[in-house]
């Protein structure tokens, strides 16, 4: 694909909300997936004629099955306490990325067709004819929300704009037009296995190249084994975990965390991806086809736990969805939740003290922490609300000494989203990418001109890629990205380790 | 009875039958309508107790709101609480007396300014704020109106031309028993009635919803329990069971 010329927004001191440029970014669309990508996962080819009765229909089908949809398309009042929160918008300046403006797009068709005011009094309410025009826009801007739920803490009815954006790609999947990314993605899935389509030969090799990589640098036989029947615990961890950087350095470190911890743990080709793009496309269908693989997984090889690696969406699908999609899991083990957060399972090491830690060997760094957007809002870690905010910096100030948050109206449930969730991870949608990640980069800026911070640490296997990719437009350089596990990895010392283990600090610098 | 009483009783009638039959089929058709999946925006409660909690704050003091923007958080808060001053106030016209109407009385006076001033600030967003502006319908303008236009005819009567309030209890209380008696023919005080009636009427099909939409909405109303205990709707059940 041609590189598209596009402005990098400037970072400033003091954020400032930007007026208005009305369709900067009606221009960007993502690629249109192909009728054989849209039949597997159970939708219809293309656009038929009748296009229109079928995307209404599907609408009905919705108001009736999610109250989520139904109550938010009614309640919204258009105070405006939502349109300044969007990264989207903050990045773009394009209205239409305010969150009540999104919503809208499908509002004006709801209220044209489902209410008395709208059927009656079109222009008095704003409601408008589902036309040709308002399905394109419909496809662009439901595809410029990553649906990390900031604008859902603001309003005051709680109005959550990715309820409405997961609404509207289901209508338009139903009808025909779905999206190449996220579909495609999801047939990988159901074919192969994980996001990314590597087969279980592939994922032995890595995990095998892993062991032996430990092995050279600490002299300990850490295991990162695949499919292993009878195994306490089954890790679910997204597909990038196997040879993205940084996330690979997490998978290492959940290796070391569950060797020291001494537990038996096992990876599976079936379900070896903890993402879940059926959340990203609205489909509870394939959100619960692509959840059952898990269960299947876990029965199979006959484990007590499930616990999920580092991945921001996948732990909402884990955490909030899973019980609901593929539960009862009353064949787990009753002692623990179902799932746990890998970052749950190491604090709870670490409190027993079963892990060995020098965190002077991170102090080349001063870290800072991204919450990741659905980690954030949409999950929780422990038994505590905030736990999700409490237990990663817990577990990373208990392998660094130099950590410091960025500012308070950027992080916990008020963080930003990276710019690319919500399955707009895409280079289709590399300008909004960029300009959405504006006020993290901003945020970020300022920790490193004021406390000094060197390295932003995430748990989220899309925060990663997209940091690693954009942040190097605001100037940053890629491996000043880490994974949360990654600094676990540095600071564990393993039982019988020997004593030089300096390689580690070349094979950070050569990612740059 | 004249004719003006006739009219204003028939036209209150209707307005009652159109509020109470609108918002209660609204309110069935958001209870029936299952919420499949946990979707609380978290940090959430963990127990029923604290999600009551939660929609207390979210009610009486707009906590979200709070969070957001201060401005419309104040002007917010001026407009709902004079309201709701306003509405106690107004019992005295339906109800015999009793102590917290009397205890109400002057307070609810004065809030009628409050929710004036709150109207305005809300309305001057929509001109001044450029974001707000662009979201702004003809709709979103015509209900300030007739708010604004409520709270200035009703506060007059208060305060500029008095009414025979005597009068407007016997015609309502009357009203509930199916007898009215004549109301007085005061212009302010038929122009505050037609524009009541009209609030009435409209709020089951407009954004005015907002008020039962809040209690039903997932996000705020749900217990963040999802590993403890399995959700499943009806719809998904029967999902599984057919595959």
């Amino acid at each position: 694909m041609a590189k598209i010329e596009f402005e990098i927004p400037k970072l400033e001191e003091y954020s400032e909300v930007p007026n208005l440029e009305p369709d900067t970014m009606a221009h960007l669309e993502t690629f249109r997936a192909k009728p054989e990508f849209q039949e597997a996962l159970g939708f219809q080819g293309e656009l038929s004629e009748n296009w229109k009765d079928q995307a209404i229909e599907a609408m009905g089908d919705l108001l009736g099955k999610y109250r989520s949809l139904q109550v938010y398309m009614d309640s919204c009042v258009k105070c405006g306490s939502c349109t300044d929160k969007c990264h989207y918008y903050l990045g773009t300046k394009d209205p239409k990325n305010m969150p009540v403006a999104r919503q809208d797009l499908m509002r004006k068709v709801y209220r044209r067709y489902f209410t008395f005011a709208g059927k009656y009094f079109p222009k008095l309410v704003g409601a408008e004819d589902l036309t040709e025009d308002t399905l394109n826009e419909w496809y662009n801007y439901y595809h410029q929300c990553s649906q990390c739920r900031r604008c859902s803490v603001f309003c005051p009815y709680g109005i959550d704009t990715a309820e409405i954006s997961m609404a509207a790609r289901e209508i338009m999947d139903r009808i025909g037009l779905g999206d190449k990314y996220c579909n495609e993605i999801i047939g990988k899935v159901y074919r192969i296995g994980n996001n990314l389509g590597l087969p279980g030969p592939a994922l032995q090799d890595t995990l095998e190249g892993l062991e032996e990589d430990v092995m050279d640098d600490f002299g300990v036989e850490v295991k990162y084994p695949l499919d292993v029947k009878g195994s306490d615990i089954l890790l679910v961890t997204p597909s990038a975990d196997f040879f993205a950087e940084p996330h690979v350095d997490g998978l290492i470190g959940y290796g070391k965390v569950f060797h020291e911890a001494g537990v038996s743990w096992t990876l599976s080709t079936k379900a070896s991806e903890a993402a879940n793009f059926g959340m990203f496309i609205g489909s509870y269908e394939n959100m619960r086809k692509v959840s059952l693989r898990i269960r299947e997984a876990a029965l199979e090889l006959g484990v007590k736990r499930i616990v999920f690696g580092e991945c921001g969406h996948a732990w909402r699908v884990a955490y909030a969805f899973l019980n609901t999609l593929a539960g009862p899991f009353d064949f787990l083990d009753p002692e623990y939740p179902v799932p746990q957060h890998i970052l749950e399972f190491t604090w709870n090491e670490m409190q027993k003290g079963t892990l060995n830690i020098d965190k002077s060997e991170n102090d080349d760094m001063v870290l800072t922490f991204h919450d990741s957007c659905n980690v954030a809002r949409a999950t929780r870690m422990g038994t505590e609300p905030g736990g999700q905010y409490e237990i990663p910096r817990n577990v990373i100030k208990a392998v660094c000494n130099n950590y410091v948050d960025m500012a308070d109206e950027t992080i916990r449930e008020k963080t930003f989203c990276c710019g690319g969730g919500g399955g707009l991870l895409t280079d289709d949608l590399m300008e909004l990418r960029v300009k959405g990640a504006k006020p993290r980069a901003e945020a970020l800026q300022n920790a490193v001109n004021d406390h000094g911070v060197t390295h932003m640490a995430a748990i989220c296997a899309i925060c990663k890629s997209q940091f690693t990719k954009v942040l190097p437009y605001y100037g940053f350089d890629m491996d000043q990205i880490v994974s949360v596990h990654q600094l676990v990895s540095n600071a564990i010392v393993l039982t019988g380790q020997n004593d030089e283990n300096e390689e580690e600090d070349e094979s950070a610098e050569d990612a740059a | 009875m004249s004719f003006l009483s006739i009219a204003i009783a028939g036209l209150f009638v209707i307005a009652t039958l159109v509020l109470v039959v609108g918002l209660v089929r609204r309110i069935m058709i958001y209870a029936k309508v299952p919420a499949p999946l946990k979707i609380a925006t978290t940090p959430a409660p963990t127990t029923k107790g604290g999600v009551v909690l939660r929609m207390f704050r979210e009610v009486a003091f707009f906590e979200s709101l709070f969070k957001s923007n201060k401005w419309i958080w104040l002007f917010g808060v001026l407009f709902h609480l004079g309201l709701l001053l306003v509405l106690l106030r107004h019992t005295r016209y339906f109800l015999p007396s009793y102590a917290p109407i009397e205890w109400v009385q002057p307070f609810g006076k004065y809030a009628a300014f409050a929710m004036v001033a709150g109207l305005f600030g809300l309305w001057a967003r929509r001109f001044l704020v450029d974001r707000v502006k662009y979201i702004t319908g003809p709709s979103d303008h015509l209900i300030l109106l007739l708010l604004i236009l409520i709270g200035i005819s009703g506060a007059s009567m208060t305060f500029v031309s008095h009414v025979d309030v005597v009068g407007v209890k016997a015609f309502f209380t009357g009203l509930m028993t199916f007898s009215p008696s004549n109301i007085p023919s005061d212009p302010l005080l038929i122009i505050h009635l037609v524009l009541v009636a009209i609030l009435m009427i409209i709020f089951p099909y407009s954004k005015l919803l907002h008020g039962v939409g809040v209690f039903f909405s997932p996000s705020r109303n749900q217990v963040d329990n999802p590993r403890e205990e399995r959700h499943l709707s009806d719809w998904a059940r029967k999902l599984e069971e057919n595959s």
